[in-house]
């Protein structure tokens, strides 16, 4: 492990960072502005990025809005997560052909080399819902070698957000806003009095390795300090905030709450908070075959459990209402997830706030039913209730 | 006789009994009005307070994953909800729910069954005309099980 | 760059996602839309599974679908399944005939507690199509005879033409397996029990002390079947249930089977009932 100084890069040469990456073989892929969004894409040099723009965010609310400065990553998180290469939406697990007695023949699968990404402008949010997706994905007795190859030989650039978007919650869920493991180099943007530039901590050999081929210098106090007071700047500016002391528990009394109805009724079951979510993993796997029937390729795409699909057995869904699918999502999310991998699946992103159609906020929801139990017994007891 | 004894008096599980009993009864009773989709039963729950319908409907239910409730039978004016309070272990059975708002009285099972022990007269013309109601039931739901009106009936 | 379609392929390795081929050899109509499959692996490798346990079974192109493996865990050379006609997959798979390929992926899940139940009596309770997943325990219970007290199969069908391996309860009967058998509906020749399966568990006279009860069949049945054994003194750690769930990877990955904080392919299909009994009791969990 290199020392654990702090570098300065310029942003005169941060063009120069991206050179050096795409010298050593990686694509990189970061931010920028397309269809009134900041998305992820290839990135060639920092113009590519969404320089001098800011996201607006609220419930319900995703607008761009010009900065008064150049800041590459003066936004928070767009509706792409990097989950979109971690976890693409459609991966073709093998294809071959169909032999006169129906057997499988010729079966191929894509190769699976690494696929030699950088990513730029990762968030600590993001690196930790990539960790959360790699224990779903490697950590059970069927490690997914899908996942193992897309995620081995990655570069992590990250950024550590400069200021915090309006439905951001990582203070409370303990994911941000800073980075603190998971890259190769994380970079702190700095714009004040007339400079410009970047706080560069080393995270990995790797890391030190691409610095040296980079201008930099070694910061000093006022540097790093600058550095530090953009991270307490953006961990004060949450907009929102989750309680999660015995949170698990506690939905875990409230399977009945009235609530659930009431979140029902607005919910639309649109399904875009699980696309926009950086840890909802559910897939769906379907054969698809030719006309003819005498190919067939194994698809594993992006589903979601809203859907009434998705909990269908012989005949029926077991969970054919609203109130049942919005229920599933949250207290996967937030409870549920505890007990089946170890951790919280939620990251405090504030993506699924801000893309849902009909602003429902499921910090406000969690809060409600804190604030009013309404526990249900185990096996359910008699009296007028509902 | 109070009302509600004369309300009790008119439901065929307590037709007939003398007015010291229905008092008694009606001492382990209490009025209650609740809306449509009240769940007055759970399966699996303590069945400590069973139901008459004074006015209204109720829907006995049977939940299955994949069909949502299932019914069983529909009840309603002067039909007792809920027969489990009568033996151990105490137990629902399945789902009751309101399908319409109801004027209900609640009796409290354990002091009916506390009653009962005292008072074995009483104890034996309450289980004489609740044996006969579930006799009712039962041979009813033989019939509902036959299936008749499918193309053959279900025993054929 | 689509990394989604690389441009190289390879021949695709065995992986818990690749279906194995498997040979038809024997095809039974056991009802009017129940068949009993025997497959052969074409990799001649036996197929070491535990009863309880599950496979993932394509017919190619028209499917893939959790069907539980209801064969001799000693006989791990066919592998048999027991599949009811009700979808594309299930269809395609009972019209198949000997000869044709069918896909295998699998073992997967949890299996039926045949090792900790011995030294004590075990109840195995099945309605309908609840009996194949049990079979296998049942086999390998009658072949360990001389560890367990008494063995009692529960079994309850719709109707007498609805009831499966009816040649082989005689032959488990003879092997020292009790077996009581019920049916919802029957003509007057039928000289059996007619009423719903709950009702032979008092017959049973069960040692509650001892017993260890595995049930298989419609969630409602076991639910009620449960009630009807906690009745006579068993209690819940005791009771083991076969759970169903939409599956689409069996691996743990798609997220579809989840009941409560379990996933069912892989802390199931066999559950302690003390582990699912508080989810159960919430609905549309």
């Amino acid at each position: 492990m290199p020392a654990p100084g702090r570098l300065i890069l310029q942003r005169a040469d941060f063009d120069a960072l991206l050179d050096t990456l795409a010298r050593r073989g990686y694509t990189v892929v970061g931010p920028t502005v397309r269809d009134q969004a900041i998305v992820y894409d290839e990135i060639a040099a920092a113009s590519d990025l969404p320089v001098g723009w800011t996201d607006e965010q609220e419930g319900g609310r995703y607008r761009l809005a010009r900065r008064d400065d150049e800041a590459l990553f003066g936004y928070a998180v767009g509706p792409h997560s990097f989950k979109k290469y971690q976890l693409p939406a459609k991966v073709t697990l093998w294809r071959g052909r169909i032999d006169e007695h129906g057997g499988l023949t010729d079966v191929r699968e894509p190769a699976r080399e690494p696929a030699r990404y950088a990513f730029l402008g990762a968030r600590s949010c993001e690196l930790h819902a990539a960790g959360i997706l790699d224990r779903v994905l490697l950590g059970g007795s069927h490690p997914d070698p899908g996942d193992r190859a897309r995620m081995d030989g990655l570069f992590v650039v990250a950024v550590q957000c400069g200021e915090a978007g309006g439905t951001c919650f990582c203070v409370s869920m303990k994911t941000g806003p800073v980075a603190e493991q998971g890259f190769d180099l994380a970079l702190t943007e700095v714009l004040q009095a007339g400079e410009h530039y970047f706080v560069v901590e080393v995270g990995s050999e790797r890391g030190a390795e691409v610095m040296n081929d980079v201008p930099h210098t070694n910061a000093g106090e006022p540097a790093r300090a600058a550095a530090e007071a953009v991270h307490a700047r953006t961990a004060s500016q949450m907009g929102r905030q989750l309680d999660t002391d015995g949170l698990k528990e506690l939905l875990y009394r409230n399977y009945e709450h009235p609530r659930w109805q009431e979140v029902a009724d607005r919910c639309l079951s649109c399904g875009n908070c699980t696309m926009v979510c950086p840890t909802c993993f559910c897939t769906t796997v379907e054969d698809v075959t030719d006309l003819d029937g005498s190919h067939v390729e194994r698809e594993q795409k992006w589903d979601s459990c809203f859907t009434v699909d998705y909990s269908q057995i012989h005949g029926g869904a077991v969970r054919a209402s609203p109130r049942s699918r919005y229920r599933q999502w949250m207290t996967h999310k937030l409870a549920t997830w505890w007990d089946q991998f170890d951790t919280s699946g939620c990251v405090g992103c504030g993506r699924c706030i801000t893309w849902c159609p009909v602003a429902i906020d499921l910090t406000e929801e969690a809060a409600a039913i804190r604030a009013d139990e309404h526990p249900q017994t185990v096996l359910g007891e008699s009296g007028p209730g509902v | 006789m109070s009302e509600l004894e004369s309300e009790l008096a008119q439901a065929p599980v307590f037709a007939g009994l003398s007015p010291a009993h229905l008092a008694v009864i009606a001492g382990c009773g209490r009025e209650q009005h609740v809306p449509s989709g009240t769940v007055l039963l759970r399966e699996g729950g303590t069945a400590d307070t069973f139901y008459l319908i004074r006015t209204g409907a109720a829907a006995l239910e049977v939940q299955s994953p994949a069909h949502g409730p299932l019914l069983i039978e529909t009840l309603h004016d002067h039909d007792v909800v809920g027969w489990s309070w009568l033996f151990a272990p105490y137990r629902w059975q399945m789902d009751g729910r309101t399908t319409r708002e109801c004027a209900l009285v609640a009796f409290d099972a354990a002091c009916l069954r506390g009653e009962c022990d005292a008072d074995h007269e009483l104890g034996y013309e309450l289980m004489r005309r609740f044996a006969a109601s579930i006799v009712d039931r039962l041979q009813a739901t033989r019939l509902q099980l036959l299936d008749v009106y499918g193309r053959a009936p279900a025993s054929a | 760059m689509d990394v989604l379609q690389p441009p190289r392929e390879h021949a695709a390795p065995a992986g818990p996602m690749l279906p194995a081929p498997a040979e038809l050899v024997s095809t039974r109509r056991d009802t009017s839309d129940t068949w009993t499959i025997a497959l052969r692996p074409l990799s001649g490798e036996p197929f070491a599974f535990a009863p309880g346990q599950f496979v993932m079974l394509s017919s190619v192109g028209h499917g893939e679908v959790p069907i539980s493996i209801s064969g001799d865990p000693a006989e791990p050379e066919c592998l048999i399944h027991t599949v009811r006609s009700v979808g594309l997959a299930t269809a395609a798979i009972c019209q198949a005939q000997p000869g044709a390929i069918l896909g295998v992926r699998g073992p997967f899940g949890t299996s039926w507690p045949v090792q900790a139940a011995r030294g004590g009596d075990v109840v195995i309770a099945a309605g309908g199509i609840g009996l194949p997943p049990l079979r296998g325990a049942i086999l390998e219970m009658l072949a360990a005879r001389e560890h367990y007290g008494r063995l009692v199969l529960l079994y309850g069908g719709r109707s007498p033409d609805q009831l499966l391996f009816t040649e082989e309860l005689e032959r488990w009967q003879q092997r020292g397996l009790e077996v009581l058998v019920t049916v919802d509906s029957a003509g007057p020749e039928w000289l059996g029990h007619v009423g719903v399966v709950t009702r032979l568990v008092r017959r049973a006279g069960l040692d509650p002390v001892t017993t260890v009860a595995m049930m298989c069949g419609p969630e409602v049945m076991m639910r009620f079947l449960v009630v009807a054994l906690g009745d006579v003194g068993l209690s819940a750690d005791r009771m083991y249930v076969s759970m169903e769930r939409n599956m689409q990877c069996g691996i743990g990955h798609c997220g579809h089977c989840q009941l409560g904080p379990t996933l069912v392919c892989r802390d199931g299909a066999v559950f302690c009932w003390e582990t699912v009994r508080p989810w159960l009791a919430i609905r549309e969990l």
